[in-house]
């Protein structure tokens, strides 16, 4: 069960990724495409992450399809790596820097971000029953 | 094409799945060794494919289903970025930057050595 719903999650998640890659444009050959859904998905984990795992009541397998099949396959590790290294052969050896740095700091910076985002929900929410 | 993609994803989701469920049953370590693995593998892998398709010398639904939909899935940055915060937060500071190292270094390394070894 726990396989199949992994699954569905990944066909979702590749098909997302694959359309968004298709809408946002690349500029001066800039992977802005990967870039927003790494972003996109690292917020969105670690709020969904957290949020299951301490407010909302979901089923574990419901879970691991939206988490572990869903964000983990609309997000990618191959593509970023590839594109970096298309950069590099290109001399865009800046621009290659920069896609890293922004990827990293900025995947890492709004996983952070999610998961506060779902901890300050838990709060605000306690402290409006403590006040009715 | 955009079916093709999502049976890709479909198969790299599970195998991702399985592989980092196998990986951590073996080890005992915090280090989050089998999102890394992936990753790594996927990153070689992906080049290699990709080097064909750029030359042509596969049809273009199989880079659809295995470079993108297929490696697209097996690989994850969320998990990275997850994995890496959830080290910062247990004050683990030397493996959270270990990972982020090893991560983006060996990654874009190996891809670079596919790329070499394709000749594009």
């Amino acid at each position: 069960m726990n396989i199949i719903a992994v699954g569905i999650g990944g066909f979702f998640g590749a098909v997302l990724r694959y359309c968004m890659g298709q809408w946002i444009p690349v500029h001066n050959g800039f992977p802005l495409p990967t870039l927003i859904i790494n972003l996109l998905g690292c917020l969105f984990l670690g709020w969904f992450f957290t949020i299951t795992l301490q407010k909302i009541k979901i089923s574990p397998t419901l879970r691991l399809c939206i988490g572990t099949g869903f964000t983990g396959s609309f997000t990618t590790f191959s593509t970023f790596s590839v594109e970096t290294v298309i950069l590099i052969k290109n001399n865009q050896i800046e621009m290659a820097i920069l896609y890293v740095l922004l990827s990293v700091v900025g995947g890492i910076a709004l996983a952070f971000s999610g998961i506060g985002l779902a901890r300050i929900n838990r709060s605000d929410k306690v402290k409006g029953k403590i006040a009715k | 094409m955009i079916f093709v993609v999502g049976i890709g994803g479909i198969l790299g989701a599970i195998t991702r799945f399985l592989l980092s469920k196998w990986i951590s049953s073996k080890v005992t370590t915090t280090f989050p060794i089998g999102t890394w693995i992936i990753n790594i593998t996927g990153s070689f892998i992906l080049v290699e494919v990709f080097a064909l398709h750029l030359n042509e010398n596969i049809p273009a639904w199989l880079w659809l289903f295995f470079g993108v939909g297929f490696l697209g899935a097996y690989t994850t940055f969320s998990t990275f970025g997850y994995e890496t915060v959830h080290l910062i937060e247990k004050k683990d500071f030397g493996k959270a930057i270990l990972y982020v190292l090893l991560s983006v270094l060996i990654s874009v390394g190996f891809a670079w050595i596919g790329i070499l070894l394709s000749g594009v």
